[in-house]
């Protein structure tokens, strides 16, 4: 059971439908159809689109880079946006929360006139950098999409929390044969679930990020895998089967996936062999921390890395943390690991922002270096209290925050992954 | 393949250094085409530094790199959409099979003269607009005259790898052929006519970039239908190109209205002799300029009746506007379409077969695609509270080519005798005068976020720019 996650401002992509011209530019590039038209205008659906930014350079004028403020629970559907003439003002959002101050962030930076700034909902947050990590590796990006998906064959699938606990997590590992899929720690790939929904359309793929490193899940292999936790509970906790989850964890070894991707480039690690990460992330948020861990460990093995890795890791119990088992087993040298645990029956309640600034000591004396990169994956109600968190630990070292905050942003130090 | 390499003499992304005797090919051709760019581009500009959008991939993260560049130097290269190794034939007697990666025998003619025909306007319209920045409104407007123009000329190399790779010693002459007719020219003209007609100023070319390079987008839809793959691909990394071009004559139109309809209301006037007293271009001349370029492009989608639009469709050359989103059989051969003609002084519909008419399907999506355009200038009118509307004249109106050509029809679509066109016919196309009064507004303005008086400023930038941003260093 998820808590319903509050009302936050969240920043809607939307068309402009008097610049737009109708070109079909932006559809013909969207990876996963989250564009569509009719006579009238072009517009994007929010319940697909991820924001991956794909179909902002092609736009030859323009329309396409709109980031409206609304809350989260009115975002402008496609009817609404059918008929437009011209963009609705956008209301004046105090980033008051309607509901839980935590839902919220307010950042009060300088955002400059970059429109993927302090967005809510976006693959960076208002937090967090558009860039990469100067020295991350280049990714490939939609390599396949929906016009051209490549199948991928499922070689394993195993659950890894406990049987007996509510969180039905699954590691699935797909292989690509010979079909090109060069990936990156941190990217994120899309399935497509098999049949239609009540209205006839074929159902639209969703996103995972991916859990093993580079070079493979088994190394030197072409596959990869994915952390899918089986939904079956909507926000509101009434019951509901997420279409896409029960499909992935029921599937069985020698099933086939249609995939496409891989998607993502900036919430990618360093290529330094010095550089540190600091990871902070909730349930399957923890896909890309495995990955950039994992990748980590086996570059120490050829001497390859030095680096510090520091954990903060979230969930209710322990028995609900997936990996918890490989995880417990990494040298203590070789990672610093941070459980938070909201529902544990022998601890006060404690989230990860709590374990932030427990470890205020070590956490700032990282930040002092510029190798240090920060990613946050897991649910956006997460971003805000993370973000205080770092505020109060760069601040008690006597640092100024705003400073410090906007150099992880210029340099790519500060990811947000979070949904 | 889709990162293209830049280390060569001609970027590509076809791994060109894989065929040396094509990359000997084509990098004989390039000083060429070199040549013909100084000879024949912008007037007087080669030396400025200019705001350009290039491609560093296919991917669309990589496919608009803006920085300031010598139009000489700018990276023309060959790109190719990715490739779809499981791309069937999806229209035509060969549907469900693969596509082609070579060019067939039986169809090498064919495609051969529908790649030079295309690859021909390239180049055409670059001459056509060779002295338009000599009279730009602004910077602004200056960078997208030459973004157009550089990518026109990239579109012509597109062409002429095809006709390099594909069609042998025939292909190459092809290629320098391109090169050698002229825009206009009285010995070796261009092959369509559109393209032999002048650009003379600013509100031709937006006119222009509106219709006829729209033209261009449905031939290239058309194109990237092709069960020929190497074609298909080209075409499609082009039309992400072209929709540049129309968003330059749409946006363009708009601003020329947007300011018409300022003074209008604030000299409380639609007095088109108190309009140009004001330095402005009154609706009417935007309308005769509109219906001038309508009834050209139409023109160019050919005869509404054709064999070989047919012997295309069905050997799998050219398909329609977006084939694949169709539901009918992809063959054609039992459908029909209505074509117009005329019968005892009027106009009348008839009932053709589909595939002799795939030229008028095309020129209807043209239509619509326009129409829907025009709609969207209105709604500038409407929001100045100003009570004239531009339209779309008759499909008959001032045709050259098809079973309508010659014919006096008006833009109501009236059949008319020729002493009653010519008692209106100033009233519906361009005069002598209403062009020689757009040229007399045409002064060059170059400071950054100035514009000429007669046109309004864009609503936002080019790449998120400000307006007063220096979209050309003159040097």
């Amino acid at each position: 059971m998820t808590a319903p996650i509050p009302t936050h401002v969240i920043k809607q992509h939307l068309i402009d439908p008097e610049i737009c011209i109708r070109c079909n530019t932006c559809e013909e590039t969207c990876p996963i159809d989250a564009i569509t038209h009719d006579s009238n205008n072009y517009v994007v659906n929010p319940e697909i689109c991820n924001s991956c930014m794909a179909c902002v350079p092609p736009c030859p004028t323009g329309a396409i880079d709109n980031w409206l403020k609304v809350l989260s629970d009115q975002a402008y559907g496609m009817d609404a946006q059918f008929g437009w003439n011209e963009l609705p003002a956008e209301q004046a959002l105090d980033e008051t929360p309607a509901v839980a101050p935590a839902a919220v962030i307010t950042v009060s930076i300088d955002s400059g006139d970059d429109p993927a700034n302090d967005l809510q909902g976006m693959p960076s947050t208002s937090a967090g950098a558009s860039i990469p990590p100067w020295s991350a590796a280049h990714p490939y990006v939609n390599l396949y999409t929906h016009k051209n998906p490549v199948m991928a064959t499922v070689v394993g699938n195993y659950r890894v929390t406990d049987e007996d606990t509510e969180s039905d997590i699954h590691h699935i590992v797909l292989d690509f044969g010979d079909a090109p899929f060069p990936v990156l720690e941190g990217q994120s790939i899309a399935v497509f679930p098999p049949g239609a929904d009540s209205a006839g359309r074929a159902y639209h793929a969703r996103q995972y990020s991916i859990a093993s490193p580079r070079d493979g899940e088994r190394p030197r292999y072409n596959n990869l895998s994915l952390t899918v936790k089986r939904v079956t509970a909507g926000y509101d906790g009434k019951p509901i089967l997420g279409v896409c989850s029960n499909y992935l964890c029921d599937l069985k070894k020698n099933d086939t996936v249609q995939v496409i991707g891989p998607f993502g480039n900036t919430f990618l690690m360093p290529n330094q062999e010095d550089s540190n990460l600091i990871m902070i992330c909730t349930g399957t948020g923890s896909a890309p921390m495995r990955a950039m861990t994992e990748r980590c460990r086996r570059l120490v093995k050829d001497k390859g890395f030095s680096g510090k890795l520091m954990l903060f890791f979230g969930a209710r119990t322990q028995r609900e943390l997936p990996y918890f088992g490989p995880l417990m087993n990494l040298p203590k040298d070789f990672i610093d690991i941070n459980l938070a645990l909201s529902r544990s029956t022998d601890q006060p309640k404690r989230y990860v922002q709590d374990l932030i600034r427990e470890r205020a000591g070590e956490v700032a004396a990282l930040l002092e270096s510029d190798k240090t990169c920060i990613y946050v994956c897991g649910l956006k109600g997460m971003e805000a209290g993370v973000i205080d968190a770092l505020q109060d630990v760069v601040s008690g070292a006597g640092r100024h925050w705003l400073d410090v905050h906007s150099q992880l942003k210029s340099q790519g130090r500060l990811h947000f992954e979070t949904y | 393949m889709s990162g293209i390499n830049y280390s060569e003499k001609i970027p590509n992304n076809v791994n060109l250094s894989g065929d040396r005797a094509l990359q000997r090919a084509l990098e004989h051709w390039q000083p060429n085409y070199l040549q013909w760019w100084q000879e024949m581009g912008p007037e007087g500009a080669q030396n400025f530094d200019v705001y350009l959008r290039t491609a560093v991939s296919v991917q669309p993260d990589g496919w608009a790199n803006f920085d300031h560049v010598k139009m000489p130097d700018y990276r023309w290269g060959i790109f190719l959409a990715p490739q779809d190794g499981n791309r069937k034939a999806h229209f035509g007697e060969h549907i469900g099979r693969d596509v082609w990666q070579e060019a067939p025998g039986e169809h090498r003619a064919n495609l051969r003269r529908i790649i030079v025909t295309q690859g021909d306007t390239e180049p055409a319209s670059v001459e056509q607009q060779r002295h338009l920045g000599l009279t730009a409104p602004s910077q602004y407007d200056l960078r997208n005259l030459f973004q157009v123009n550089v990518e026109e000329g990239r579109h012509l190399w597109a062409m002429v790898y095809l006709l390099h790779r594909y069609f042998g010693r025939d292909g190459r002459e092809e290629a320098d052929a391109l090169l050698q007719r002229n825009s206009g020219d009285q010995d070796s003209p261009r092959i369509l006519g559109a393209f032999n007609e002048k650009t003379p100023d600013w509100l031709a070319f937006y006119m222009f970039t509106y219709f006829t390079d729209r033209d261009g987008k449905f031939q290239l839809c058309a194109l990237a239908e092709s069960s020929f793959d190497p074609l298909a691909r080209t075409t499609k990394f082009m039309l992400t190109e072209e929709a540049h071009h129309m968003f330059v004559g749409e946006s363009g139109v708009s601003r020329v209205l947007q300011r018409t309809c300022e003074v209008m209301n604030q000299l409380k006037t639609d007095d088109p002799a108190a309009l140009r007293a004001a330095g402005v271009i009154d609706l009417p001349t935007v309308q005769r300029y509109l219906n001038f370029h309508y009834s050209v492009t139409i023109d160019l989608f050919g005869a509404d009746q054709s064999s070989n639009a047919a012997i295309f469709y069905s050997s799998g050359l050219k398909g329609r506007y977006e084939e694949s989103k169709r539901t009918d059989d992809h063959q054609l051969k039992n459908d029909t379409y209505r074509v117009l003609e005329v019968a005892n002084g009027q106009l009348r519909e008839i009932e053709v077969p589909m595939l002799n008419a795939l030229n008028e399907v095309l020129r209807d999506d043209f239509i619509r695609d326009s129409m829907a355009g025009i709609g969207r200038w209105n709604k500038v009118m409407e929001k100045n509270g100003i009570a004239f509307r531009l339209r779309v004249p008759h499909k008959a109106f001032n045709r050259k080519i098809g079973t309508l050509a010659g014919i006096r029809v008006s833009p109501e679509g009236e059949v008319l005798s020729d002493e009653q066109w010519k008692n209106h016919e100033n009233s519906w196309l361009p005069t002598a005068e209403d062009r020689a009064f757009v040229a007399s507004l045409m002064g060059r303005v170059v400071e950054p976020g100035k514009f000429a008086n007669w046109i309004a400023p864009p609503v936002i930038g080019v790449n998120r720019q400000p307006i007063n941003f220096e979209y050309v260093r003159f040097n």
